[in-house]
């Protein structure tokens, strides 16, 4: 009985933010709406978010599919190594990436530049989900493409790019709701979207109506995005032959577009981990030359942990009565909590947080710039990612294991801690790393939601590079790009493994 | 004393009427399985005297304890009842020594116990650091059971333990199983949709369908006795044949057939015989008897199952040895032997 409550409990709790967005706009009416929505500025920033989006999803697409295809399907020399380089962006933090190349050119800080940038940060969410997906492609269906007369290119694009679909539409959902939440990199490059907007007027009128209502239009924009993904998904099924197959297609000799594809994909590397990287230990060396600041750096980076153990936990003891009544007691109900907490998933930091902090200052005022706050709001946004590892972890638990201690003289209790909580251990760690990652990078809700005086990691290299001076801001950029390492390699390891992440 | 009574369950999940009053006695020592199809609710049964279920009515007794019914339920951590589920369930996070002692309280998992344990279930003492998945699928059902009988069980429950097994390795893990068994002197229940396990591992066979108990008897009762045409297909080959019956004699395609004495009380009239495979025997052809043509010959190398058509269209199933296989086409001369069942 306990379980069903705390798991409806968070559910209602992942829904607040939306609650509060919908709840916002039904009370403002249509024509205050109308009001604040119509001007030439939204018409501005909608031109510009929408050409945003389809630069970079198409961008982030090409490059995806293209990378994922070299590494997995031809005779690329030194595939590993560049499946590491190509899954490597996503360490370096967006915000990071852009203030490697606008401290380098403000040549960036146009649209093709924002494309070029955004892109370069988001495509392995494209690509990852490819290579899984190739990997997971059972090679019998090219060969019998293959074997029924079609050519190389048309058996690719005809079966295994439609076997791929869902991770393909999967990955590109991804770097569109990622694009709509981007804060701190489209800041950095000058080129206003409707969440810096969303930051600007918070920052200016703090919650005001004009903030809230732009808010409306992204969390719209959010959810459009869904349902196209939703509706090109379709009903299409995409049989999968066991748990990976055993054998491997044979791979397409590049032969003589060899070096033309080495070389594209070693620029392709240099611009998006080269450029940034070579510019933070530029601003490195030249921000040490002035005073390396090792007194704000240990302390930033305690918060920072501190913030980031506190949420990983919280979100992995909210994660679990919902992942349990999920798998556990399949059903309508249970689905549909389950669907509250994953939310999150598809609104940005920046809702979030200003939903938070309306709620807060409305209903809990003593809430409001406090530390539980800010956990909250971590927790409530990055949720699916605790929910989706200790999910798939229970589902291989089998219940009857439970059946079996029972038997054996163990009372509901005990069951748990001896044979429930061991074989969940793995999953509900390595979701609450993710989520400790996801937290101590996290800039957006942080800069909205922290008490007075928090400083972390991101914050204090935000402060500093928005402020242009890069070299202070370099040292805290590093040490952002080295905590992103291990979920990075994480995601890439399980890609191989030919898991979707 | 009875080792496992159950009086009159039912129990329905939603519109579905899962069991529909089952009765079983179990003597103590006992070995009995419950043979069923798939979706007849014999896993169902199995968990209510588990405790993992609560029927709806009627009542499970334990050693002559009331466990379930009467408005009270024992959980299942309370009954003492082994319980070995399909592909055995090794918990993954435990060595082989964590599993089998696993039940037992903390100060009686001593390494007197586990050696017990793994001779009993003649396991190598090295295995006992090995982990699930580097078990045999024997191994791992050994293991499962060597952990379901270390607290001491009255009454053990296996729910198709070895439907996990290759074909070849399920005959001898049940014989060992029902060895071990006997070994503990220990009640059991095994649940099972596979007629050649439940006939040669248990000492009565409980055919299950749609929630009832059909027949209770011994496996080789069971097979000759059927006690309806569904019981006498489900447990083996049939080939079933309308007769007309006169005093104690069935007349059908395949001549007259004597009726099993058990039978022998029928009233006259029209009946249908059952006649089952391995009781055809094929004759070269011959001037008297029923004739028939060899249609079609599956080969499985110590037998072979052979279809025949009579010269009225009629098909009979026959079950010959390997050196007795005909050829398809050839003309033979039936003859039954022993006795048939009749159904009305």
């Amino acid at each position: 009985m306990l379980v069903p409550v705390a798991a409806a409990a968070v559910a209602a709790l992942a829904l607040v933010p939306l609650g509060y967005v919908v709840w916002y706009a039904v009370t403002l009416g249509p024509a205050e709406l109308v009001q604040l929505l119509v001007r030439p500025r939204v018409g501005e920033l909608l031109r510009n978010t929408g050409a945003l989006l389809v630069g970079v999803v198409g961008g982030s697409i090409a490059l995806g599919v293209l990378c994922a295809w070299l590494v997995e399907r031809t005779d690329l020399p030194g595939r590993r190594l560049w499946h590491a380089l190509f899954a490597a962006p996503l360490a370096v933090p967006a915000f990071v990436n852009s203030y490697g190349w606008v401290s380098l050119t403000s040549g960036v800080q146009s649209y093709p530049g924002a494309v070029l940038v955004v892109t370069l940060s988001y495509y392995p969410l494209v690509y990852l989900p490819m290579v899984a997906a190739l990997r997971g492609l059972d090679p019998a269906l090219e060969e019998v493409a293959l074997s029924l007369g079609r050519t190389r290119w048309s058996a690719f694009t005809t079966v295994v790019l439609r076997g791929a679909r869902p991770a393909l539409l999967g990955g590109a959902l991804l770097v569109g709701l990622h694009v709509l939440a981007e804060f701190g990199a489209l800041q950095m490059l000058a080129f206003p979207t409707f969440t810096t907007a969303i930051y600007d007027q918070y920052r200016s009128t703090f919650a005001s109506a004009a903030a809230n209502a732009l808010a409306v239009v992204l969390v719209l924009g959010c959810l459009l995005l869904l349902l196209a993904e939703l509706r090109l998904r379709g009903q299409a099924r995409v049989a999968r032959v066991g748990a990976g197959s055993a054998r491997r297609p044979a791979r397409q000799r590049l032969g003589r577009a060899r070096p033309a594809a080495l070389l594209g994909s070693a620029l392709l590397v240099v611009l998006a981990l080269g450029v940034p990287l070579a510019s933070l230990v530029r601003w490195l060396l030249v921000g040490s030359s002035t005073a390396f600041p090792m007194a704000e750096l240990t302390s930033a980076l305690a918060t920072t942990a501190g913030l980031a153990l506190g949420a990983a936990a919280l979100a992995a003891l909210l994660a679990f009565p919902v992942a349990w009544l999920a798998v556990r007691h399949r059903g309508p109900v249970p689905t549909l909590l389950e669907r509250a907490a994953y939310t999150a998933h598809a609104l940005p930091g920046i809702v979030v947080a200003l939903a938070l902090v309306t709620v807060s200052i409305r209903v809990v005022q003593p809430l409001y710039q406090t530390l539980p706050l800010l956990l909250v709001g971590y927790a409530i946004l990055f949720l699916p990612r605790a929910l989706v590892t200790l999910r798939s972890t229970l589902e291989q638990a089998p219940p009857v294991l439970e059946d079996v201690a029972r038997s054996l003289g163990l009372g509901p209790v005990r069951t748990f801690t001896r044979v429930t909580l061991p074989m969940v251990r793995s999953g509900l760690g390595s979701g609450a790393a993710l989520v400790f990652l996801a937290v101590s990078t996290e800039l957006t809700a942080t800069l909205l939601l922290a008490p007075t005086g928090t400083a972390t990691l991101a914050t204090e290299f935000w402060a500093n590079a928005s402020s242009v001076r890069y070299g202070a801001a370099a040292p805290f950029a590093v040490l952002l790009v080295l905590l992103s390492l291990p979920a990075t390699f994480l995601l890439g390891r399980e890609a191989q493994r030919g898991r979707p992440s | 004393m009875s080792g496992v009574r159950v009086c009159g369950l039912t129990k329905a999940f939603g519109p579905d009427r899962v069991l529909d009053g089952v009765d079983l006695d179990i003597a103590n020592g006992e070995i009995l399985a419950v043979l069923g199809p798939s979706g007849c609710g014999k896993t169902t049964v199995l968990r209510v005297i588990a405790g993992f279920l609560s029927p709806d009515s009627g009542a499970v007794r334990l050693d002559g304890t009331v466990v379930a019914g009467d408005g009270t339920s024992l959980p299942p951590q309370r009954r003492h009842v082994g319980y070995v589920p399909q592909e055995g369930a090794l918990f993954p996070h435990l060595d082989v020594r964590g599993n089998i002692l696993f039940g037992l309280p903390r100060r009686e998992r001593t390494q007197q116990r586990l050696t017990e344990m793994l001779d009993l279930a003649e396991l190598p003492a090295d295995v006992a650091s090995s982990y699930p998945h580097e078990l045999s699928g024997g191994q791992q059902q050994r293991v499962a059971l060597a952990r379901a009988l270390a607290p001491r069980p009255q009454v053990v429950l296996l729910d198709e333990p070895f439907s996990s097994l290759d074909a070849s390795l399920r005959l001898s893990a049940g014989r060992e199983v029902v060895r071990l068994l006997r070994a503990a002197g220990t009640t059991a229940v095994l649940v099972t949709h596979d007629q050649g396990e439940a006939l040669s591992l248990a000492d009565r066979v409980a055919v299950m369908r749609e929630g009832r108990i059909v027949q209770v008897d011994a496996p080789a009762d069971l097979y000759r006795n059927p006690v309806d045409v569904g019981v006498a297909t489900f447990v083996g080959g049939a080939t079933l044949l309308p007769a007309t019956l006169r005093s104690g004699t069935a007349a059908c395609a395949l001549g007259d057939l004597a009726v099993n004495p058990r039978v022998q009380s029928s009233p006259d009239g029209q009946v249908t015989v059952l006649v089952r495979p391995e009781q055809v025997r094929l004759l070269p052809a011959g001037p008297s008897g029923p004739h028939a043509d060899v249609k079609e010959v599956a080969f499985f190398g110590s037998y072979a199952s052979v279809s025949l058509r009579l010269r009225d269209g009629v098909r009979v199933a026959a079950r010959v040895p390997a050196v007795l296989v005909p050829v398809v086409g050839a003309s033979v001369t039936l003859e039954v032997v022993g006795t048939v069942g009749v159904y009305r």
